[in-house]
């Protein structure tokens, strides 16, 4: 590995990988390929020992079991804390959003989070299915989120972190804010592949990775039209 | 049949020609419903006496009892569900209309498999395969297989014929007494990494799969493609001519052969059924229109866009893309399947998630053209094949826009 590759972890698709979320991590590797940025693309395993020297880490959705699992291994191998500690960007989602927090629910019982998000989740009193759109906190400078939603849980922040967005549509965290930012640190209830979605949110993850205060741009024709149907669909 | 199950039959055919008549599909769902209104047992009682094989999994069960029921009308008439009506309604519905016939194949939904055990008392049950289907609504995969576990754990006579190539449906028929393995190769894994008995990876080479922390392992076929034939119990290698296209319906016709040979036909009698076999519910269906010829496969989730774009030919591709309640409404499993294999034709897209598709197919480096409508599609493309490749919705609507035509 050389220090001008960028490298990107996804982590543990054996146990949180249920909604397309490879998407994500080939969203990214194409987007920097676009750029002339050279990209190696990890999947780290549930049993294999997570790195600490990538630059970019992937975490999605799933089950109840698997997440519960995830947390524990995550906590005990310590390599995401490490490379968080040392400035990596992560895009979590989901289940993997939920685990970033102090704690979560899963099969009924409350369980430790990683703790590197200042916040908690536990259940709603019901399931959010559904379009979700939101409007990104300005400092980010980002145009309307717009994904898919599917979760039972609802997120409450803490003083620690920043919404990700103020919800137009659906439920996100609690009807009123959506995901979580801090750092170099993205959460988000929109499920799956997210950034098929929001490119925008993709190039701002390559900015933090590289140190970058901006990237050529490159053509998001489709992805635009797919954002201007999508966004629309959500107010209906 | 007792006196009420004789009145529900009767009133159940009376409302499917009802429903045909007023033109709502064939009314299989309807008929069998208004039955099972009248006579909760009556599916049990439209069963008793016939020899029933039910045949279920994610995907290819509606081929797969085509074939097991053109294979089983060596030995006399059977009852089939042929219209992909897979729930309760729709087998008292089929059972109703053939009247009293020897046999029947009955293609389950993979949900509802536990209560028509029950009701129908099977001699076979054929168990294809399980993976990720319509996610933001089934139950996961794990959970099914340990259903099916159970259903089958109550029923020790049943005779079980499964696919040693899914380690789920192994787990799911490893309980039972009498089970024939079949090997029709297995495409997609992604909902197979983790061991249902124990939760350690599941190791593979080759063909071969064993998972790395408990005993479960693939068993030893009897039945097996090889080549473009299948190997018999007895090691007798068979030719298999169909007319459906691609490995996948090979598969399927070894499966078929398995179920019909627990019912004493011997492939050598079935192998000709087979090969009648031109279309199942429109699919595979070939119509020529302005000099293009048309063939429809339907992809319902990953594992079948997979097998789909195998037994496409290398022709022009229309792939069409809806997200309606049947469709399921979430289109994030586009980035489960790899659509590299069309990186070698020309592709064409449509339908209502066409966006969705456009920015999937950007990110897989597979060129496209986005057209408008079927017709707009037709005539985008040269004389010759035209595949077309759709999920639940969008196949019907492309079949209804065909059946205007024709
Ligand atoms: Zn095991």
């Amino acid at each position: 590995m050389s220090e001008s590759t960028l490298r990107i972890v996804w982590i543990y698709p054996d146990l949180l990988s249920t909604y397309g979320d490879r998407g994500n991590m080939l969203i990214l590797a194409r987007r920097a390929a676009m750029r002339g940025i050279p990209v190696e693309a990890y999947e780290i395993r549930s049993d294999q020992p997570m790195p600490s020297s990538a630059d970019i880490y992937l975490i999605g959705g799933g089950e109840d079991g698997p997440q519960a699992l995830a947390a524990q291994r995550l906590i005990t191998d310590g390599g995401l804390h490490r490379a968080v500690n040392q400035g990596a960007a992560v895009l979590a989602i989901c289940a993997g959003y939920q685990l970033f927090g102090h704690s979560f629910f899963a099969k009924g019982a409350k369980c430790s989070g990683l703790g590197l998000l200042d916040l908690h989740s536990d259940r709603g009193e019901t399931r959010a299915v559904g379009e979700l759109r939101g409007d990104i906190d300005p400092r980010l400078g980002l145009p309307p989120l717009t994904g898919f939603e599917n979760h039972g849980g609802r997120t409450h922040l803490g003083p620690g972190v920043s919404a990700l967005a103020r919800v137009t549509a659906g439920i996100g965290n609690d009807n009123q804010t959506e995901g979580a930012w801090h750092g170099k640190i993205l959460g988000t209830y929109s499920h799956g592949p997210a950034l098929a979605r929001n490119p925008a949110i993709a190039d701002l993850l390559l900015r933090w990775a590289i140190g970058a205060d901006s990237l050529s741009p490159v053509d998001d024709t489709w992805a635009d039209r797919l954002r201007g149907e999508r966004l629309a669909a959500a107010s209906t | 049949m007792p006196l009420r199950a004789k009145v529900a039959t009767s009133v159940s055919k009376t409302a499917a020609a009802l429903s045909r008549a007023a033109g709502r599909g064939d009314g299989s769902v309807i008929g069998g419903w208004i039955g099972l209104k009248i006579d909760p047992d009556l599916l049990a009682h439209l069963a008793n006496g016939r020899a029933v094989a039910l045949v279920s999994g994610t995907n290819g069960k509606t081929t797969t009892t085509r074939l097991a029921a053109a294979a089983l009308e060596v030995m006399g008439q059977v009852a089939t569900n042929s219209f992909g009506a897979n729930m309760p309604t729709g087998h008292t519905s089929a059972l109703a209309r053939a009247g009293s016939t020897p046999f029947a194949v009955l293609e389950v939904d993979e949900h509802y498999l536990a209560r028509v055990i029950d009701a129908t008392n099977p001699r076979v049950v054929a168990l294809l395969n399980l993976s990720r289907d319509q996610l933001d609504r089934a139950k996961e995969v794990a959970m099914m297989a340990q259903l099916w576990r159970d259903a089958l754990a109550g029923h020790p006579d049943v005779r079980v014929v499964a696919n040693a190539d899914d380690p789920m449906v192994v787990w799911a028929a490893q309980g039972t007494t009498h089970v024939t393995w079949f090997s029709a190769g297995q495409r997609w894994h992604d909902d197979s990494f983790v061991c249902p008995q124990s939760g350690h990876p599941i190791e593979r080479a080759g063909g071969d799969w064993w998972c790395a922390g408990c005993p479960l392992r693939r068993p030893a076929p009897q039945w097996r493609v090889e080549d473009e034939g299948v190997l018999d119990p007895r090691g007798d290698w068979h030719l298999v001519k169909l007319q459906l296209p691609g490995q996948v319906n090979l598969g399927n016709a070894a499966t078929a052969l398995a179920v019909a040979a627990e019912f004493g036909v011997r492939p050598i009698e079935a192998l000709p059924r087979l090969a009648t076999v031109a279309s199942v519910a429109g699919r595979y269906a070939q119509v020529d229109r302005d000099g293009r010829n048309v063939r429809l496969l339907l992809a319902k989730n990953p594992a079948s866009w997979l097998e789909a774009f195998d037994m496409a030919e290398q022709a022009p591709t229309l792939l069409s893309v809806n997200a309606r309640d049947p469709d399921g409404l979430d289109t994030s499993w586009l980035y489960d399947v790899d659509f590299a294999p069309l990186r070698d034709r020309p592709v064409l897209i449509t339908g209502d998630r066409a966006y969705d598709l456009a920015v999937r197919l950007e990110v897989n480096a597979v060129p496209f053209r986005h057209v408008m409508s079927f017709d707009e599609a037709i005539q985008a493309v040269p004389a010759g094949r035209l595949e077309v490749i759709a999920n639940y919705t969008a196949f019907q609507d492309i079949r209804a826009e065909l059946d205007r035509v024709l």
